[in-house]
């Protein structure tokens, strides 16, 4: 437990007055080196952590501080660690779910809010952040009467200063509103491109109404990124053809849908970034995550006998935190013998869009490097 | 010679116009901006901040018309690239386990005269290694422009003969900031050297870099690959014994003490100069007369104040 904590307590059971004091004066939760201590304030039968770290139960019971409305919980945490969480608070029969009232830092979504809990040493990078120094991108927006899929919205990103007489590469990348609200994209690709960490690249920003069909490794799917999204975006603006700067992206399964589209379709994607794939197969046995990644294991059993060479150049991420670690490590030595430049990275963070925002520089600047030693303006 | 002046980068904050002032120019103008390749003459910001006419000379499109008019210098210059692409790529993996030597005797405890001249020695070697790589891309152009002749072409002559009006009819010549090698190459293609001979010469950045007598790249912190400065080539050499380091403080680390003496110990007896947004160099008939926000890297480590 941190030192001043201790302290507090040394004296026993703190009144409200002494609480709120110390409330105002640190920042909960209390993050030290070798961990951390949540505080929650308030009458209950009983406080749980919920979070979602695979490996650790998924609820952890706050203890509560004799003669006073203090629950506490200690948690090892390993220096430079991040995760999220909820507090559960049960009283009177009933359980709800909130957000840490004492802690400001919060990540959204598309099912929420959650707290955050920034272990030791962790700071959000600076490349993340708006930087009003850098040349903003701006987007374009268009639809495509897919004969696979429909119609489907497609989001253009133009780098700052773009040129229609210039060739450009090209991103395609899965769950690209979820990327812009969640993983701030927007601001990493103006500041990489400003930093010259990339070069000036046009992003596809595609949408599905339904994941859990499109990105489980459906043929449709990849051949509508192939033969409908890319010669759209090449009418629309001026891309290089080599396949090296031509890449696809996603995390979860839009990692599954990434890979499945440039296994189709070898040759198409010289650059795949794939973060925290739902890569599940089985070697022997039955799929124990459920009908939903029956066609995910189907694809990846499929991809896992006959890999080829999807794309030349692989970037892999994964939070080590997350029960699919094993199904990512398990993939790199599987690419890597298929003589493809493999860049893998673990992090000490769970399933989430600040994991997968965190680790976007590394990926992008190893796919796509950028003109960063030869220009200087 | 005639003054010269290094600025730091014009991006949002440019203090060209003041520059200009000191140096008593009133126009007009001729501008350099190949190295923004694509985006060349886009000088509107450039015109509206230093308020004077500005015409910009146009190298990068003109290199591409002559390349298109010059299949056969086309081709022997992409073969020529080629070639300067494959010598820096095997200097960077010499100079990669040299540096490796370089940086693990740094990091080793003491200071016995072994160690310290292990140390010199293995600082010495890359020098070593920096000239012969500098010599062999010197050797290559050298190569080129005998074979080549460019300056006797009739693809690249009447470029020369537009672009040596324009500059006897401006009062100086800014050279913009942008991709290094791009500009260098475009400034050699049509002798730009001889041709702004006896001009005042203002540049930033890239620019800088290219009139300088040797190109230096760095980065301390770049997201991928090794952090080791390159010599790339020999730049025009208008303004030597310099080399200029645009937005350093981005680029290097500069509170490192060893990196900074390394830097400035490998690169001496040139003087390795931060250029910041604000920085002014000034140059006259060879002296320097001039520092403004100006910093050095030095060889005990420090940083410190240019003062002219």
């Amino acid at each position: 437990m941190s030192g001043p904590l201790t302290q507090l307590l040394s004296a026993g059971p703190p009144d409200g007055a002494a609480l709120d004091a110390f409330i105002a004066e640190h920042d909960i939760p209390l993050v030290y080196r070798e961990g951390v201590t949540f505080l929650y304030r308030g009458e209950a039968d009983g406080v749980f952590l919920r979070m979602f770290i695979s490996g650790l139960p998924a609820a952890q019971p706050l203890e509560r501080v004799d003669g006073s409305d203090l629950w506490l919980l200690k948690l090892s945490l390993p220096a430079g660690s991040r995760f999220e969480y909820k507090f559960e608070v049960q009283r009177d029969g009933a359980a709800a779910w909130i957000t840490d009232p004492l802690n400001p830092i919060r990540a959204s979504d598309p099912f929420g809010v959650n707290s955050v809990c920034q272990g030791f040493g962790y700071l959000p990078p600076e490349w993340t952040l708006p930087d009003g120094s850098a040349r903003a991108g701006s987007f374009e927006e268009f639809a495509i009467d897919s004969r696979h899929l429909g119609r489907r919205p497609v989001q253009l990103y133009l780098p700052a200063r773009f040129r229609r007489t210039r060739r450009y590469p090209l991103l395609v990348l899965h769950d690209g509103t979820d990327y812009l609200r969640y993983a701030g994209l927007k601001s990493v690709l103006d500041n990489l491109v400003h930093r010259l960490e990339i070069p000036p690249l046009i992003v596809a920003l595609i949408d599905s109404p339904d994941r859990l069909r499109d990105y489980v490794g459906l043929d449709a799917h990849a051949d509508f990124l192939v033969e409908e999204l890319l010669p759209s975006v090449a009418a629309r603006v001026p891309l290089d053809p080599d396949p090296a700067a031509r890449g696809a992206m996603g995390a979860s399964l839009g990692s599954v849908a990434s890979l499945h589209a440039a296994w189709r379709h070898p040759g198409t994607f010289g650059r795949l970034l794939l973060q925290s794939g739902s890569f599940a197969f089985t070697d022997i046995g039955e799929n124990r995550r459920g009908p939903v990644f029956e066609p995910v294991v189907r694809f990846m059993n499929a991809f896992r006998a006959r890999p080829g060479r999807p794309a030349e150049r692989i970037y892999v991420s994964c939070g080590i935190y997350e029960s699919l670690i094993y199904e990512n490590r398990s993939l790199v030595p599987l690419l890597t013998e298929q003589r493809m430049q493999v860049r893998y990275e673990e992090a000490r963070d769970g399933h989430n869009w600040q994991n997968w925002r965190d680790r976007l520089r590394a990926g992008l600047t190893f796919l796509f490097p950028g003109p960063l030693w030869m220009v200087y303006e | 010679m005639s003054d010269h002046a290094f600025l730091g980068p014009q991006y949002r904050r440019p203090h060209l116009r003041e520059c200009l002032e000191s140096l008593g120019i009133i126009g007009p103008l001729v501008s350099i901006t190949a190295g923004w390749q694509e985006r060349e003459g886009e000088i509107e910001e450039l015109r509206a901040h230093v308020a004077m006419p500005v015409s910009d000379l146009g190298l990068y499109a003109r290199a591409e018309h002559v390349h298109a008019a010059d299949p056969a210098l086309a081709a022997a210059t992409r073969e020529r690239q080629d070639r300067l692409q494959e010598l820096q790529d095997l200097y960077r993996v010499r100079l990669a386990s040299l540096m490796g030597a370089v940086a693990e005797l740094a990091a080793q405890p003491g200071a016995s005269p072994a160690l310290r001249r292990a140390r010199l020695s293995a600082l010495g070697d890359v020098r070593r290694l920096d000239r012969q790589h500098l010599l062999a891309t010197q050797r290559e152009h050298h190569s080129f422009a005998h074979h080549w002749q460019p300056g006797r072409r009739p693809s690249i002559v009447p470029h020369v003969e537009t672009l040596r009006a324009a500059i006897e009819r401006a009062a100086a010549v800014l050279i913009a900031g942008g991709h290094v090698a791009v500009l260098l190459n475009r400034l050699r293609l049509f002798g730009v050297a001889a041709l702004a001979r006896g001009k005042p010469l203002i540049a930033w950045s890239a620019g800088a870099m290219a009139v300088s007598d040797r190109v230096v790249l760095f980065h301390d912190r770049p997201p991928q690959g090794a952090a080791h400065a390159e010599v790339l080539e020999a730049g025009l050499g208008l303004v030597p014994g310099v080399v200029p380091l645009p937005h350093a403080h981005v680029r290097l680390a500069l509170d490192d003490a060893g990196r900074v003496r390394e830097f400035a110990r490998r690169f001496a007896p040139a003087r390795c100069l931060t250029l910041e947004h604000g920085s002014l160099l000034r140059w006259h008939r060879g002296r320097l007369i001039e520092a403004r926000d100006v910093r050095r890297l030095a060889r005990s480590g420090q940083v410190a104040d240019v003062q002219a």
